[in-house]
C-alpha cells in the first residue's frame, strides 16, 4: 500500500488503517500496541505491515508497557508509535510525563471512547482532551491534533511525527470511534512530495556536561548506542542530564525551559482552520469530529444568509490561546461545539476573556451526534 | 600493595571481614565523614587476593602488586 | 598506605566514583560484580546500555556509569529496557531494579521478558525491603517480619524471584548472595554472552532498612558473614528437605537454556518472512 510508484494512489480506507499508514510514510519503525477497542485495527495493520518496511512490531503485556516500549525504542533511534484508547491513556500517563520530562519524541494515538471508565468501547467521545494535557503528575506541556475523517488521520499522523522529531516531545492523535472506524477516500501524497522532519541528533560526545535537555530551541538527542554517553533521567535534572532535586532555581529552571520549548514555539506549531469567518458574527469552534457537523452548518447558513463562520483548531495543544483572543475581538458569540461535558469550553471561555459571549450547546456526550441542523438553530436564536 | 582511599571510606568494616589473612583494621582516626577507616596492619602477610577490592561497596579499595 | 591510587574501574564513570549509598550497602559489590565481569570480557564499554529502575538499585548506573544510562519510572525498566534492545538489537542491554521495582510493580513486565526471551541481562538487587522509601514490606520480605508497614508482622508469604523467573521461562536464571561476589562476576559475564533474557538474583544487604528489621542495624558485616552462613548450593539443596532448607539461600546458576530463539533474532525472521510474502 506504501506508494512507491509515480502515480499519486488514492484508496478507500478505514481511518485507523490510514492513520497506521501515514505512520509509515513519516518513517515509523516501531509500533508497540495493546489490543483496545476501537483502536486495534492499528495493530492489526501494523502487525504486518512494521516488518514489511523492516521495522519492528510488539504487542505488549500492558499499555504501560507499550508506551515504555517506545520511549525505549526512540532512544534506540526509532520512529516509534502506540495506538490505544481513554483506557490506555489513563494506565500510560505516568511514562508519558516521562517521555516528556526526557524530551522523548513518540507518537501516541488515542482512538477516544465511551467514558469513564470501561464506558462504551465502541462510541465516540471527544473525552480525553484533557486527559492529554493534564493526566499526567505536575505542569508540562504536549501536543495534540484533533483528525475529523480518514484523509486526516494519515495526515496528521505525519504531521505528529514531524512535530514529535522537531520538538522532542510526545505528539497525540485524538481521534475517536466514529473517525477511526470511518471510511473515505484517502490520497496518498509520493514519498518525495512529503517534507519529513528528523530529530536535531548529537552528533559526537561532548563530555560530561554536554548540553542534551532544556533548550528552548530544542537540545540535540543523544541517541543510544552510539557512544554517546546519554544520562536520562526521569527526575528532575540539568541540561547535561544530571539530576538536581535540591536547588530551588535549577529545578525551577528545568520546569520553565521544558515548557518553553513548546510555548516558545506556538506559532509553528500550531494549526487552525478558519472558515468563512471573516465577517463572521457567529463563530463556531469545535474540532475533530464534530468539526464535520459544524462545516455543514457553515453552508447551511451561508446559504440562507446568515453570517457564520466555523474556528477549527487542528492543534487542540497547545491551545490557540491568542487565535482565539484575536476572533473574540470580531465577533458578537463563540458557540463551543464538542462531544463531551465542555472539555475545552473553558479555555475558550477565557481566551475570549469577555470580548465576546462564548457558549456552548446542550452537551452532545455519549452516543449521539450534533445535527447541523440544530446547531443552525442554535446559531440563528443567538445572532 | 593495598591502597585505601581514606575519605571514600564509610567505615562500614567489610574490607576488614572478608581479608582472609585478617591484616586489615580500623585505625583509631576519623575521616572527614567522622567514621572510621581501615589500614593494614601487616603487608608481609597480604596475598594479593583482593577481597578488600572488590568487596568495597565504595571503590575505596585498590590492590595493587608492587613492581618490586 | 594513604597515596590516592586511581582504582582500576574508573575508566567505566562518568566522573569521580560517588555512591552516596549507606555504608556498607551491597550496592557497590554488585556494580563492582559488574564492571569487572565487562573488564574481563574486554568488550567496548560503549556498546552497552543501562536501564534501571526506582530505588537504590537504580542508582547503580545512573548516572554513574559512562555509558548510556536510562533512569525510568517504577517497575517498568524492562519495558522501557525491550523497548531499546528491539531498536538497537546489537547493544548490550543490562537492567538494574530491585525486588520491589521487579516483582512488585514491576511483576508482570518481569514474567513476560522472561517469556518472550528478549536479550537483556537483569540483574535484581534483593535487599528484601524497600529501602530507598523508608523500609517497607517487599514482596520478598520474610513472613512475620515487623517492617513500616507490617508492625505487627508481615501476613504473606514472600516470593522466590529466581523459581518465578525460572517458570515465566528465562532461559538463563542465577541467584548469588553479595557475599559471593566472584561467583556473581561470572554469572553476570555468562549472562552478558547469553542470547536470551538472564535473570541474576542478588541478595543484597541493607542495612540500615533491612538491618533494621533483622535486628542488624548498621551492621553490613554481620548480614554479609549470615548469608555466607545461610548460603547452600543447588545441588546440595537437591539432598536436603522443606524443612531443612527454611531460612537456607540456595545459590548457583540455576539454569542456562540457549536453544530458544531470543526475540530480536525471531523480529529478524519476521522481516525476511515479510519481505518473501512481499516478493511474491
Amino acid at each position: 500500500m506504501t506508494n512507491n510508484s509515480k502515480i499519486h494512489k488514492t484508496d478507500f480506507l478505514q481511518g485507523n488503517i490510514a492513520c497506521a499508514e501515514g505512520a509509515i510514510m513519516a518513517g515509523c519503525k516501531f509500533f508497540a500496541g495493546y489490543p483496545i477497542t476501537p483502536a486495534s485495527e492499528i495493530a492489526h495493520h501494523l502487525s504486518k505491515r512494521m516488518f514489511e518496511v523492516d521495522g519492528t512490531f510488539i504487542q505488549t503485556e500492558d499499555e504501560i508497557a507499550a508506551v515504555a516500549n517506545i520511549i525505549g525504542a526512540s532512544w534506540g533511534g526509532a520512529k516509534s508509535m502506540t495506538a490505544t484508547s481513554g483506557p490506555g491513556i489513563s494506565l500510560m500517563q505516568e511514562n508519558i510525563g516521562l517521555a516528556v520530562a526526557t524530551e522523548t519524541p513518540c507518537v501516541i494515538i488515542n482512538v477516544q471512547r465511551g467514558a469513564p471508565s470501561t464506558g462504551s468501547p465502541s462510541v465516540h467521545l471527544q473525552g480525553d482532551i484533557l486527559q492529554s494535557k493534564f493526566g499526567s503528575q505536575g505542569d508540562y506541556q504536549v501536543i495534540a491534533l484533533a483528525p475529523a475523517s480518514p484523509q486526516e488521520m494519515f495526515d496528521f499522523t505525519i504531521k505528529a511525527f514531524n512535530l514529535a522529531e522537531q520538538f522532542r516531545t510526545p505528539v497525540f492523535i485524538l481521534s475517536d470511534s466514529l473517525v477511526g472506524h470511518m471510511r473515505e477516500k484517502v490520497a496518498f501524497p509520493l514519498q518525495e512530495e512529503l517534507v519529513i522532519s528528523e530529530r536535531k541528533k548529537l552528533d559526537h560526545y561532548q563530555g560530561i556536561h554536554q548540553k542534551i535537555f532544556l533548550d528552548e530551541d530544542v537540545a540535540p538527542m543523544p541517541i543510544f548506542g552510539k557512544g554517546l554517553k546519554a544520562n536520562i533521567t526521569g527526575s528532575t535534572h540539568k541540561e547535561d542530564g544530571f539530576r538536581n532535586v535540591s536547588d530551588p532555581k535549577i529545578m525551577d529552571h528545568a520546569i520553565k525551559k521544558l515548557t518553553n520549548k513548546i510555548l516558545k514555539h506556538k506559532k509553528e506549531i500550531i494549526e487552525i482552520n478558519e472558515y468563512e469567518t471573516d465577517d463572521a458574527e457567529v463563530v463556531i469552534f469545535s474540532y475533530g469530529l464534530t468539526s464535520r457537523a459544524v462545516l455543514e452548518t457553515v453552508r447551511k447558513a451561508r446559504r440562507s444568509g446568515i453570517k457564520v463562520g466555523s474556528f477549527r483548531p487542528i492543534t487542540v495543544w497547545p491551545f490557540p490561546e491568542e487565535e482565539v483572543e484575536k476572533l473574540s475581538r470580531k465577533v458578537k458569540i463563540i458557540i463551543v461545539c464538542e462531544n463531551n461535558l465542555g472539555q475545552l469550553f473553558p479555555f475558550v471561555k477565557s481566551a475570549a476573556c469577555e470580548h465576546c459571549k462564548v457558549i456552548s450547546l446542550p452537551p452532545k456526550i455519549l452516543g449521539t451526534l450534533y445535527d447541523p441542523e440544530e446547531i443552525f438553530e442554535k446559531a440563528k436564536e443567538v445572532i | 600493595m593495598v591502597y585505601i582511599d581514606k575519605e571514600a571510606c564509610k567505615g562500614c568494616g567489610i574490607c576488614i571481614s572478608v581479608c582472609p589473612k585478617n591484616i586489615l583494621a580500623f585505625t583509631k582516626d576519623l575521616n572527614q565523614r567522622g567514621v572510621p577507616y581501615p589500614m593494614m596492619i601487616d603487608e608481609s602477610k597480604c596475598i594479593l587476593c583482593r577481597n578488600c577490592m572488590i568487596y568495597c561497596p565504595d571503590f575505596a579499595v585498590v590492590v595493587k602488586k608492587d613492581d618490586k | 598506605m594513604e597515596t590516592k591510587m586511581n582504582h582500576p574501574l574508573q575508566k567505566y564513570f562518568r566522573g569521580a566514583i560517588n555512591y552516596t549509598t549507606c555504608p556498607g550497602c551491597g550496592n557497590g559489590i554488585i556494580s563492582q560484580a559488574i564492571l569487572w565481569a565487562i573488564e574481563e570480557l574486554a568488550m567496548d564499554f560503549n556498546k552497552f546500555a543501562f536501564v534501571s529502575g526506582i530505588g537504590c538499585s537504580g542508582w547503580i548506573p545512573s548516572p554513574s556509569y559512562n555509558t548510556d544510562v536510562l533512569h525510568v519510572t517504577h517497575g517498568r525498566a524492562i519495558a522501557f529496557a525491550t523497548g531499546l534492545k528491539l531498536a538497537t538489537p546489537d547493544m548490550k542491554v543490562i537492567v538494574t531494579a530491585g525486588d520491589g521495582d521487579t516483582s512488585a510493580i514491576g511483576g508482570n513486565h518481569f514474567i513476560h521478558a522472561c517469556r518472550r526471551n528478549i536479550g537483556l541481562t537483569m540483574i535484581c538487587v534483593n535487599n528484601q525491603i524497600y529501602g530507598m522509601t523508608g523500609g517497607q514490606v517487599a514482596p520478598s520480605t520474610p513472613y512475620d517480619s515487623k517492617t513500616t508497614t507490617t508492625p505487627y508482622g508481615s501476613i504473606e508469604r514472600p516470593f522466590d524471584l529466581s523459581q518465578i523467573a525460572i517458570s515465566a521461562g528465562a532461559t538463563m536464571v542465577a541467584r548469588w548472595t553479595t557475599f559471593q561476589a566472584r561467583q556473581l562476576r561470572k554469572s553476570i559475564a555468562k549472562a552478558i554472552l547469553h542470547p536470551g533474557f538472564s535473570f541474576i538474583e542478588v541478595i543484597s544487604q541493607c542495612p540500615v532498612q533491612y538491618g533494621k528489621v533483622i535486628g542488624k542495624r548498621n551492621d553490613a558485616v554481620d548480614m554479609l558473614m549470615d548469608y555466607k552462613n545461610r548460603s547452600i548450593s543447588i545441588k546440595k539443596a537437591r539432598e536436603l528437605s522443606s524443612d531443612e532448607l527454611k531460612n537456607k539461600i540456595i545459590v548457583g546458576e540455576f539454569i542456562e537454556n540457549k536453544e530458544i530463539p531470543e526475540l530480536t533474532q525471531e523480529i529478524k525472521r519476521l522481516r525476511k518472512e515479510a519481505l518473501s510474502r512481499c516478493q511474491k
